[in-house]
């Protein structure tokens, strides 16, 4: 059972970004720093202000904290995976709740772009860490492992290329409107299908980005948010679940277990379900992951996401609008935190062109072996 | 005599046994000695009952193809004159799973039978003197 004294009980206090693209003149170190004091300007609150510092992607906390001079209370540092910035918004929460810190900052650099990162090979690690066992069969790279499930997904269920297209396309667009986005250029259904394919069913376009940039978040409590210089947001809900058991291997449901449980926590903690949601933060690390997740946490049963995100519900005037910025796919491959910093700005009313009219309540999912989800609401307790 | 290009398995301790047991054409798995449930790649322990105590099983070699896809990138310079190339995964009838190559895809062969659930055979291909990989062929 979540604990539903935990919803609304904490907030973002601040958020801050670093520009994204081509960043050579920074590292990871730098990009963080960057995307901190950003947050820290929006929150009004000074570098000595926080006491727990939560790391994610940046290679050493030790070093990070020498070079901002900060000796917090509580300090942790997570793997560099996508999958950790729920992970890490959460246990943020956790620590607040349990009394190890007052103020947390979490901070997130990448400079995957001009550092040469490169995902599949003879460096991938992808797949519970035993990738190299199959690359005498030419199998590496997270591309290739969702293209196995994508691949699958379509002959059980019908799904269509063009309907991950559409994903694609839709969150171009909403990058078109993004004046921070990477790759604003929309295209056409024809030229999705015209792109090269990288492992097929999956086109480049199917594919995020790579890039450089940092982003950070301040967590307080909602009594403590209040009293800041910006509008807080509260963190309505939330929930994780795992499937690391026989992970080497793509799941045969689409990490729909894992996602039924993360969902029912999220739902049942925040009080809000999916007719409630105003807006969809989805991972989008590929587009298949996206219609995965809407299956998993319950927006459309297992198998009908496909023909579901037709007609237009995941864009910007749709039923579900998702991925405003563009996501992972077209604003900015920020591993998550960037869509959370996005749900922020649309439940403050700051999207500009891109904004939801209204919105209340904006959910944050991740699919994955280890799944998270987080509802932001507007209102704070 | 033509060098071959494409990545070689790492013959660590852990999983000796497997490849050496593809080099005499035979597929074993690791087999817990306690709880009797097949597991592959290797481990000290058991994920089903803990147990460090194990051997290793032949089996049967027949599976269905649970999924596929089709590399067009090059990741591997070995592969850069065979792209795009087939890499299925099998669930072998005894329960664990493998990526592999489906033998004659690539080639043409078999590429429009590809489907999910497609009953597959073990294929031993001795691709060096020293390395035989395990891959399969639709079943006969």
């Amino acid at each position: 059972m979540p604990n539903r004294s935990l919803s609304r009980a904490y907030a973002v206090a601040g958020i801050g970004n670093t520009r994204y693209g081509k960043l050579p003149e920074y590292d990871a170190y730098d990009l963080g720093v960057w995307a901190l004091h950003e947050a820290l300007d929006d929150a009004g609150l000074a570098v000595g202000d926080i006491d727990g510092l939560i790391i994610n992607r940046i290679a050493d906390y030790q070093r990070f904290g020498e070079i901002i001079g900060l000796n917090p209370r509580y300090c942790t540092i997570t793997p560099g995976q996508g999958r950790f910035s729920g992970h890490c918004i959460e246990t943020a929460v956790a620590v607040l709740e349990a009394g190890l810190a007052e103020v947390v900052a979490l901070v997130y650099g990448n400079n995957g772009r001009s550092g040469g990162d490169r995902y599949g090979g003879a460096s991938d690690l992808y797949g519970s860490g035993g990738a190299g066992l199959w690359f005498p069969y030419g199998m590496t790279s997270p591309g290739a492992f969702h293209a196995l499930m994508a691949q699958r997904h379509m002959s059980l269920y019908g799904t269509t290329s063009d309907q991950m297209g559409l994903v694609a396309k839709t969150f171009r667009d909403h990058a078109a409107l993004n004046p921070a986005a990477v790759m604003r250029e929309p295209y056409t259904l024809e030229e999705y299908r015209h792109s090269r394919f990288i492992v097929e069913p999956l086109h480049l376009l199917d594919y995020c980005l790579i890039n450089d940039g940092g982003v950070a978040m301040i967590i307080t409590s909602a009594e403590r948010a209040k009293d800041m210089k910006s509008e807080p947001v509260a963190i309505a809900g939330f929930g994780m679940a795992t499937e690391l058991a026989g992970s080497t291997f793509p799941p045969d449901d689409f990490w729909h277990g894992a996602g039924a449980k993360a969902a029912q926590d999220t739902y049942e903690m925040s009080g809000i379900s999916p007719p409630e949601m105003d807006g969809l933060m989805i991972y989008d690390n590929f587009t298949p992951t996206v219609l995965f997740c809407l299956e998993a946490f319950g927006y459309c049963p297992v198998g009908e996401s496909g023909p579901w995100i037709e007609e237009g519900r995941l864009a910007l005037g749709g039923a579900s609008p998702a991925n405003t910025s563009g996501g992972h796919l077209s604003e900015s491959y920020m591993q998550g935190w960037a869509l959370n910093v996005e749900a922020v700005r649309q439940l403050r009313g700051q999207c500009d062109e891109r904004q939801i009219e209204g919105a209340r309540h904006i959910q944050y999912m991740t699919l994955a072996p280890m799944v998270t989800s987080i509802v932001y609401a507007s209102e704070v307790a | 005599m033509s060098v071959y290009a494409k990545p070689l398995p790492r013959l660590d301790d852990a999983n000796a046994p497997f490849w050496a047991a593809a080099k005499a054409h035979e597929l074993k798995l690791q087999k817990c000695a306690d709880c009797s449930t097949l597991r592959f790649p290797a481990t000290r322990h058991c994920a089903s009952c803990g147990s460090t105590k194990s051997g290793w099983e032949a089996v049967s070699g027949r599976g269905t193809v649970e999924s596929w896809c089709r590399f067009h990138q090059v990741y591997f310079e070995g592969f850069g004159t065979e792209v795009p190339y087939t890499v299925i995964v099998v669930r072998l009838n005894e329960g664990p799973r493998l990526f592999s190559n489906l033998v004659g895809a690539s080639a043409g062969g078999h590429e429009s039978e590809i489907e999910i659930g497609l009953p597959v055979d073990v294929y031993f291909d001795d691709v060096t003197p020293e390395v035989t990989l395990v891959k399969f062929k639709p079943a006969t």
